[in-house]
């Protein structure tokens, strides 16, 4: 009983992580400028692969009898690392000048840039 | 907070010490009995209790998981609708938070968050430039969550 639940859970995560992995490509390929695209990138790619491993975690626990801590460690080093990557990539891009899409409507960090600009030049 | 976690693993061993026992269970009943006894003394010390602040630290991981969730969700709904409607915008949003490790916890928070993401920080650690992925309706529901994303920090740090 507890076998066949567990596997209907298991796939559940492995298919919800493998879903979100597909709408983070998408995401990539279709939004217009690298700061939405990095949206779509540090957040869908996040979950899927946290679903991915947890199911990857539970198949082997509950079916195999066998526990893995570096499966947890590696949810956890995801889970801690992949939004400072995101922002450290839109930081580099905003710093080399990458325009933003042209809908945008408000840009507060321009101004405090152009000072800095000045003072270094 | 971590002298009264230091304190409580001492009372535990001198209990195993005092039992002649070095099981786990020995340990586990003298870190419950730790417990109390800095419970019982907490007046004396200069901060609060420290199961509070570990109350509020799971509290700050719940907090984390139900926003990767709802941001997930929002970006869903932004890549498979049709049109881009979206308006994106850089915003500044001030923040009280003074530590550098409390800021970084803020930071991935709102990067967690549905809809937000931070470009810079100033170098004075008080602003913080968030992009957002649609400027009109959000902006001031984000300012919102984030008074109380920084609540749930504070109380941490407390």
């Amino acid at each position: 009983m507890i076998e066949t639940i567990s596997k209907f859970v298991i796939g559940y995560l492995i298919l919800q992580g493998a879903f979100f992995s597909l709408i983070s490509a998408i995401g990539v390929l279709r939004l217009p400028d690298v700061y939405t695209r990095t949206h779509a990138a540090s957040k869908s790619a996040t979950l899927g692969v946290l679903s991915i491993l947890l199911g990857v975690f539970l198949y082997f626990w509950v079916l195999e009898d066998h526990m893995n801590g570096r499966v947890l460690l590696g949810i956890l080093f995801i889970f801690l690392t992949s939004p400072v990557a995101g922002h450290l990539i839109s930081r580099a891009a905003y710093h080399t000048k990458v325009k933003l899409w042209e809908n945008s409507k408000i840009d507060e960090l321009k101004e405090k840039k152009k000072a800095k600009d000045k003072v270094h030049s | 907070m971590a002298f009264q976690i230091l304190l409580n693993f001492i009372i535990a061993i001198t209990w195993m010490l005092l039992q002649d026992d070095y099981s786990f269970i020995t340990f586990f009943i003298g870190y419950l009995l730790g417990i109390i006894i800095l419970f019982a003394l907490r007046r004396f010390f200069p901060r609060r209790f420290y199961l509070y602040n570990i109350a509020a630290v799971i509290k700050l991981i719940f907090i984390f998981l139900k926003e990767l969730i709802l941001a997930n969700i929002a970006v869903l709904k932004i890549v498979l609708s049709p049109k881009l409607k979206m308006e994106p915008g850089i915003f500044a949003f001030e923040t009280e938070l003074e530590k550098d490790w409390e800021i970084t916890i803020l930071s991935n928070l709102i990067t967690l968050t549905p809809g937000t993401f931070v470009i810079d920080i100033s170098d004075d650690n008080k602003t913080l430039y968030i992009h957002s992925v649609d400027i009109a309706n959000v902006e001031q529901a984000r300012k919102d969550i984030k008074s109380s994303f920084e609540k749930a920090i504070k109380e941490v740090s407390r």
